[in-house]
């Protein structure tokens, strides 16, 4: 099963559910409340998992690793690769 | 890792590794990235050959080439040139031709991958037998260097979508140091339709699909132009 099939059927399944739920569709006489609260479900959902995800890339982003200590023990070794390859005869 | 720096430990060891060099007007980082290799190889005693895949550059990256190849020998450098620009999914296909290793390292020539991280892809790779092992920027000590908020911020964005949507068991996509075991890479480069930048995401997103072993190792990119110019 590829991931989009994956996806199409999850988010079919749920919706689904959530129509038969929010709309009564099978009169199963699910209480006012209860379907007051589906109604809005998706919405909800949806902004809770746009705040995670920002939280998420916003808290990677902030601690996105910066190298500077391997950036400057490769600066040196280009320094010694440099110097080691005209010894050996590299002409550039 | 200090027991590890005795002289050759790994001399015995049967496995060669076949590191492949795209390389496309690298006539500067090409001497580096090689003394590199020849460096922490030399320093690790696995077995191993560089092969350049050349695509014809203008800046003479291929004459610099064969002046390392006098420098450090044919069996080391292997020089394997095409006449123009390619791509590199066919540099690979190219280059793995003729590797006679049984395991194969793609990298980048233009140093913003580093070879003293191989020895650790090697060690990953034979810890749990992994079909591949991916070098990762995104946990562990594994970073960028000089990017500005705007490319961290794309690339974190890019990454958990990515990771959302697809779930593909490894944690950076786009990361092009990897280690593969021959056969699995001839295996996915048959498969492969893309190019370019999603050529290394179809890659490891196939091996997930076909239950390929994947390994993870946190490497360091650099960029480089800066520091050449110093």
């Amino acid at each position: 099963m590829t991931k989009l099939l994956q996806w199409l059927l999850g988010v079919s399944l749920l919706g689904i559910i959530w129509a038969v739920i929010a709309f009564d569709l099978l009169e199963l006489s699910v209480p006012g409340t209860y379907r007051e609260v589906a109604w809005s479900m998706p919405l909800y959902l949806l902004v809770s998992f746009g705040c995670y995800s920002l939280a998420t890339v916003g808290y990677r982003v902030a601690t996105f690793n910066d190298c500077d200590e391997a950036a400057r023990e490769l600066q040196e070794q280009i320094k010694e690769a440099k110097e080691d390859l005209r010894k050996k005869g590299l002409k550039i | 890792m200090a027991s590890r720096k005795a002289a050759q430990p790994n001399k015995d060891n049967k496995d060669k590794y076949s590191v492949l060099l795209p390389t496309y007007n690298e006539r500067e980082n090409l001497p580096l990235i090689v003394w590199l290799l020849v460096k922490y190889f030399g320093e690790s005693g696995f077995n191993y050959e560089i092969i350049v895949i050349d695509d014809g550059s203008p800046d003479g990256t291929l004459e610099v080439a064969e002046q390392l190849q006098n420098i450090y020998g044919k069996d080391k450098i292997l020089l394997r040139p095409r006449a123009k620009k390619l791509g590199l999914g066919t540099a690979y296909i190219h280059g793995m031709g003729h590797a006679s290793g049984n395991f194969i390292i793609i990298m980048d020539a233009d140093l913003s991958h580093h070879p003293k991280f191989i020895p650790q892809f090697i060690r990953k790779q034979k810890e749990g037998d992994y079909d591949l092992v991916s070098g990762t920027r995104y946990q562990g000590d594994g970073g960028v260097y000089g990017w500005d908020l705007r490319r961290k911020l794309i690339s974190r964005g890019a990454n958990f979508l990515t990771q959302v949507l697809l779930r593909p068991g490894a944690s950076d996509l786009t990361g092009s140091f990897r280690l593969y075991k021959k056969k699995v890479l001839e295996s996915l480069m048959e498969r492969c339709v893309s190019k370019g930048y999603v050529f290394q995401m179809e890659m490891i997103v196939r091996a997930r699909q076909l239950n390929y072993t994947i390994g993870e190792v946190t490497d360091v990119p650099t960029p480089t132009s800066w520091m050449l110019d110093s």
